[in-house]
């Protein structure tokens, strides 16, 4: 008779196969991240080169444009699982579910939120971000999009039983999105202006530790109602 | 050995965009048993499958797991069920090895033996390392199929149309197979429209009507 599996190792279990199929399909992978390299690097095209202007502007715009690139990624979290009813299996296995969807949208972070934050800081100089600022650039996307990631999902689990749920989603999950676009951009915006901008980071921090604790079990409810349907 | 195992459903009634599907539905199913649901198409077999599964919530009723309603001990239900739905929940991209490692790897720890082992009873040997995508939609079929051949906890067998786009010689194989699984000691419910000639006391049929 074999061993049952450890919450750790059933979460384990979904971490690597999906960092395998992210790798295999790399295209998905890499969609986002363009995206956001080419809404950013089009701005300053499109307004101009003026130094003072882009660098007012550019929190907002690295911001923004991280936002938009989550968004697109976002449909994609559950899609593929459930055309091929690897989702029922997962909602069929005796691991709690939350658990599992964590395990998943850590993976869906680390391919598309981390990524983009790291490139943050050469898009900051791009916009002229001033050397001090570009630290605050680099944390509150590591402190934001987690969080766009969590809730992103809710909205992804919700929506993943309809045929065309992508501008549902964005109606969803957009609402939710606004506070965190604050908070980041607001960030960045202070640092630039040499105020303090810690506090908005810890803002950020809270709202991660309260999307932490409960994002996955919204998650796992949203993936049991459109299942059931 | 887990002793006498027992599904048994009741007062099972669905509804589906204003139709009744079946109404005050009750069924039991011991250790040793072979449930064929059958019935023309659109008449609710999946559904009801998906119910007794704990996938679809939109039903009134009980569905009972050994004496205790499933809604009290999911994992302990969900531990013991082996589900298969019209989707395979095989990942194209993937190998058999890796997808069969996955699918089990929620419920049990498995050695690579276990899985070459199983793959080669449906048939997949040599394509252990292939990727989905180039096996055909039979041999896709048999990957999910593979996990039936693991010997564990999974005593209850729900399989949604598991003949689908499976040969003759594999279609007996799976038939002697689930009789071998039910003489062991296991469950199986299912549906097919395939003519079932199972030589078993244990087998039985369902068969759910239209509804007026």
């Amino acid at each position: 008779m074999s061993q049952s599996v450890s919450l750790l190792q059933g979460a384990k279990t979904i971490f690597t196969r999906d960092i395998r199929l992210a790798v295999r399909n790399r295209g998905d992978m890499v969609n986002p991240l363009i995206f956001f390299v080419l809404v950013a690097s089009l701005f300053p095209l499109g307004v101009g080169p003026d130094p003072k202007l882009l660098t007012i502007m550019g929190g907002g715009v690295i911001w923004v444009s991280a936002l938009l690139a989550n968004l697109l990624a976002m449909d994609s979290l559950f899609r593929s699982d459930y055309e091929d009813g690897s989702l029922e299996l997962l909602l069929l296995s005796p691991q709690p579910l939350w658990v599992m969807v964590m395990a998943k949208v850590v993976v869906h972070w680390l391919i598309t939120g981390l990524p983009l934050t790291l490139l943050s800081p050469v898009l900051a100089v791009m916009f002229d971000v001033p050397g001090e600022a570009i630290p605050a650039v680099f944390l509150t996307l590591l402190m934001g999009t987690p969080l766009l990631s969590l809730i992103g999902a809710i909205g992804a689990g919700l929506t993943v039983g309809l045929r065309k749920g992508g501008i549902l989603l964005s109606l969803l999950i957009l609402p939710l999105y606004i506070p965190v676009l604050i908070l980041g951009t607001g960030c960045i915006g202070a640092a630039i202006s040499e105020l303090p901008w810690v506090p908005f980071l810890m803002w950020q921090g809270a709202l991660l530790m309260l999307g932490i604790t409960f994002a996955p079990l919204a998650i796992a409810a949203s993936l049991r109602v459109s299942i059931s349907g | 050995m887990d002793g006498l195992l027992q599904l048994s459903v009741s007062d099972l009634t669905c509804e589906r965009d204003g139709r009744c599907l079946f109404e005050n539905l009750a069924f039991t199913l011991c250790s040793g048993d072979v449930l064929q649901v059958s019935g023309p198409n659109g008449v609710g077999k999946t559904t009801l499958l998906r119910i007794v599964a704990g996938l679809s919530l939109d039903f009134h009723g009980q569905v009972d797991w050994c004496g205790s309603p499933v809604d009290e001990d999911k994992p302990g239900f969900h531990s013991h069920l082996l589900y298969m739905g019209h989707q395979p929940g095989v990942k194209a991209t993937m190998s058999p090895e890796e997808n069969l490692r996955w699918a089990m790897g929620l419920h049990y720890s498995i050695t690579v033996q276990e899985i070459y082992q199983a793959l080669e009873k449906v048939g997949l040997r040599g394509y252990e390392d292939v990727p989905c995508y180039r096996l055909s939609a039979g041999q896709n079929r048999r990957v999910a199929l593979a996990r039936l051949h693991l010997k564990n906890k999974q005593k209850l067998w729900i399989l949604d149309e598991p003949f689908t786009a499976i040969d003759l010689q594999g279609t007996a194989e799976l038939e002697q197979l689930m009789v071998d699984h039910a003489k062991d000691g296991g469950l199986v419910m299912m549906t097919t429209h395939h003519e079932m000639n199972l030589d078993y006391s244990g087998f039985r049929k369902l068969a759910l009507e239209p509804s007026v």
